[in-house]
């Protein structure tokens, strides 16, 4: 038969790798200057563009989707290629796709910092940018399928498989937690509220770790591993009942974020259930993984990259059994909002993903520049420098997590709290976050070395951007194989197969959330819960923009110890008028949901300008420019008016009058503060964040409130 | 405590059991399949991305007769 002959298109592979060392590096950084404020809040330089709040999010944006994320596309763009024996559909799409995800990174790393977010996690980035992510996601699926749909070759090898139910799931998962309404250029209010906002935000949370973290990786191993051992997987039919299963459950199991809450129960047993499942499919990944290495073994002692792929297999295997563990209620009761969780993430992020983007990386550029790595003492200096820090790091979180956890917890002899004072469960940990800053930067300096030793390699070889390669045309034929033709008639046909996964996925999202949706009595309502006035509002977005929600829940689970502490636990009917919800996911500070009226809003005052003033030792950052900054008054009418679009129920007309009632209430708490001493003034940002902070929580303290079933 | 919600959807129980068919339903069609598998074919699946040689991997002369293969 005549072989046709075409090129593999390397210069996008390379632009993506490029990108990935880069990101990275930032990326790491960003997360150790967080991880130092957290013991020397000072280094905010009270400047807010550097303050944790506001690049917390800079730092998971920067590792998921950036370093992570062109990550993935280097090692799709340079595998896809060659399982399909084609070169990329289009190169104009290659180059759309590459330097739209480039802008989409930047883009967010101007806004994020300035404080345009949407405060849902891992989806903070506005509408403007959210679109245009659908736009560049959109052209990399069609960059995929066209480049399968012209494929020499037959059938589609799992990692393959993989890749398509990651571009499926994302696009479904994107659009889905995207829906919002613009308020303005870069503010918007999504359409769902309380209680189903946080479910359609954990099952996307939960789904982009599942579907851009672990699936697209997955299929980076079972084509990167075999390469680089030189041996093909251990089980082919362990692959394939290993993916149908994976997607099919992880869909289901995002609840588990949410235990405890004011989500409803049904949910949250669904979740557990769902997660305790996925350690079959996630062990039988991992285990595919190590045994195709059974009998080279002593390969992985000299070979560097092998070491980094044993490692981030065992990290997936160590993080997708503890995952499970952490959805059992009784677990998570002591690991939620605790460094435990964050312990949890950094075994998946620096392990999984970090380890298995450097194995590739130490694979695949000599590779490209067709070279031998520049020095594999390095690369070894590199693993070694990781592992430790990798340690130091998981170790420490564990340590903090867990202490805090059972110091929030103890209770004297005499019922009352131990440690009632939240600030003394905080110090006590602060040299476990010394420690895990250290471990941190030794992982990050691994990275700079790793990019040394990669760059001299470039250096040493010579880059082809076009390798040429020959392959004989896909014609129609019988299919060789007797048996079992069904899936392999899939595999045929990609589009069908798009299809199949698609609808694995949604059986799950659709069983989980029409009944929350639909059904009313889901969410009991509370006749005393009232809609935000304007002020209050306005100080709602200004927490939004300063992400308190990165330190602080709003969320009184129901155990003694909470409400000891806080006051009356949470119920679903109190976050109907809440969009988004605010929730959080981590307790560096205390919960805020039972905050109003508990202190003066002298306090508030005082302690917003200088945390420390009102708790000593306190790690808190200050945010002095709330009490300088004019508060922005012009959108008030635009902002009721989109609450109202979205079920929130302002009387018609009201926006006309809300900013008589802005100012009135501004009126009344500034002469409170001015009362007490503080030269406050009533157009300052600070009056309308102490006007929301007031408000949380109060309207079930109103007596004889009752509920509506 | 969340038990009212729980109780206050007419049954709920369905939800669990309907995810709990489908899933196993289609699980056993998975294993079925595996079992009826031609092994050649996984064969040259697992080699895929090994294959050095382009010109080699083609499925009809080179697995038509897999006894001929070394």
């Amino acid at each position: 038969m005549e072989l046709e002959k075409f090129s593999y298109d390397n210069g996008i592979v390379r632009k993506f790798a490029f990108a990935t060392v880069l990101w990275g590096l930032v990326g790491m950084l960003v997360g150790i200057l967080i991880a130092t404020q957290l013991f020397a809040p000072a280094l905010n330089f009270n400047i807010p563009f550097l303050t944790f709040g506001r690049i917390r999010p800079l730092h998971t944006n920067a590792v998921i989707f950036a370093f992570v994320g062109n990550a993935i596309f280097m090692g799709i763009y340079y595998s896809l290629q060659r399982l399909c024996k084609a070169r990329m559909f289009s190169d104009l799409f290659s180059s759309i796709h590459f330097w739209g995800w480039q802008l989409i990174i930047v883009s967010a790393a101007i806004t994020l910092p300035l404080g345009f977010t949407t405060s849902k996690e891992y989806a903070e980035l506005e509408w403007p940018i959210d679109i245009a992510i659908a736009l560049v996601w959109i052209a990399f699926g069609i960059n995929m399928f066209g480049t399968i749909l012209k494929r020499r070759e037959k059938h589609m090898y799992v990692a393959i498989w993989f890749y398509i139910a990651t571009w499926v799931t994302v696009t479904v998962l994107h659009v889905v937690n995207s829906i919002e309404i613009p308020v303005s250029f870069l503010k918007s209010y999504p359409i769902y509220a309380g209680v189903q906002d946080a479910l359609v935000q954990w099952w996307y949370g939960h789904n982009a770790v599942a579907f851009f973290l672990t699936t697209p990786f997955l299929g980076l191993m079972y084509y990167y591993l075999p390469k680089a051992a030189n041996r093909p997987v251990y089980s082919y039919k362990l692959s394939i009942v290993h993916f149908w299963t994976l997607i099919f459950i992880y869909i289901w199991a995002g609840p588990h974020h949410l235990l405890y809450s004011a989500l409803p129960d049904w949910a949250q047993s669904l979740g557990t259930v769902f997660s305790i499942m996925l350690i079959a499919p996630s062990w039988g990944g991992m285990i595919n993984g190590l045994l195709t290495l059974r009998g080279a073994w002593d390969r992985v002692r000299e070979n560097p990259i092998l070491k980094f792929m044993v490692v981030a297999i065992t990290a997936y295997g160590m993080a997708t059994f503890e995952g499970p563990m952490l959805s059992l209620k009784n677990v998570n009761a002591i690991a939620h909002f605790t460094d435990w969780i964050i312990s949890h993430v950094h075994i998946g992020a620096l392990g999984w993903n970090g380890f298995l983007t450097f194995g590739i990386l130490y694979w695949l550029i000599p590779k490209l520049w067709k070279t031998e790595l520049y020095s594999k003492k390095l690369a070894n200096f590199h693993f070694w420098i990781g592992t430790l820090g990798i340690v130091f790091y998981a170790s420490s979180m564990y340590w903090s997590g867990i202490t805090q956890s059972l110091m929030w917890k103890q209770f004297t002899p005499l019922g009352t709290l131990q440690y009632p004072n939240f600030l003394e469960t905080v110090l006590q940990i602060v040299p476990m976050y010394i420690i895990r800053m250290i471990g941190g930067s030794l992982y990050f300096v691994g990275v700079i070395v790793m990019a040394y030793n990669l760059i001299k390699t470039t250096r040493q070889g010579a880059f082809q951007k076009d390798e040429a390669a020959e392959a004989p045309p896909l014609v129609k034929f019988e299919d060789p194989f007797k048996k079992g033709l069904r899936h392999r008639w899939l595999e045929g046909k990609p589009i069908y197969f798009l299809f199949l996964a698609l609808v694995a996925i949604l059986i799950g999202g659709i069983i989980e959330f029409v009944p929350t949706f639909l059904i009313k009595s889901n969410i009991p309502t509370i006749a005393s819960v009232k809609p935000y006035t304007p002020l209050e509002l306005q100080g709602r977005d200004i927490y939004i923009r300063e992400a308190c929600n990165s330190c602080h829940s709003q969320l009184v689970r129901p155990f003694r110890s909470e409400t000891e502490r806080y006051g009356e636990y949470s119920k679903a009917g109190e976050y109907v008028y809440d969009h988004p919800f605010l929730w959080g996911s981590k307790r560096t500070g205390p919960d805020l949901h039972r905050v109003g009226g508990k202190y003066p809003n002298f306090w508030h005052y005082l302690h917003m300008e200088n945390p420390s003033s009102m708790s000593p030792g306190s790690i808190m950052p200050s945010y002095p420019w709330l009490l300088t900054n004019d508060l922005d008054v012009s959108n008030t009418e635009k902002k009721i008016k989109v609450m109202r679009s979205i079920g929130v129920p302002y009387p018609d007309g009201y926006e006309e009058i809300a900013l008589q009632d802005l100012h009135a209430q501004a009126e009344e708490i500034t002469l409170d503060l001015q009362k007490s001493g503080a030269p406050a003034e009533s157009d300052k940002e600070i009056i309308a964040l102490i006007a929301y902070l007031q408000r949380l929580g109060k309207d079930i303290k109103a007596k004889n409130y009752s509920t509506n079933k | 405590m969340f038990k009212d919600y729980l109780q206050s959807i007419e049954g709920v129980e369905v939800y669990a059991i309907i995810s709990m068919i489908i899933f196993i339903t289609f699980f056993i069609g998975i294993i079925i399949w595996l079992f009826k598998v031609d092994k050649q074919y996984i064969k040259k699946m697992r080699e895929l991305p090994l294959e050095k040689d382009s010109s080699m991997n083609f499925g009809e002369v080179h697995y038509k007769n897999p006894d001929k293969k070394n």
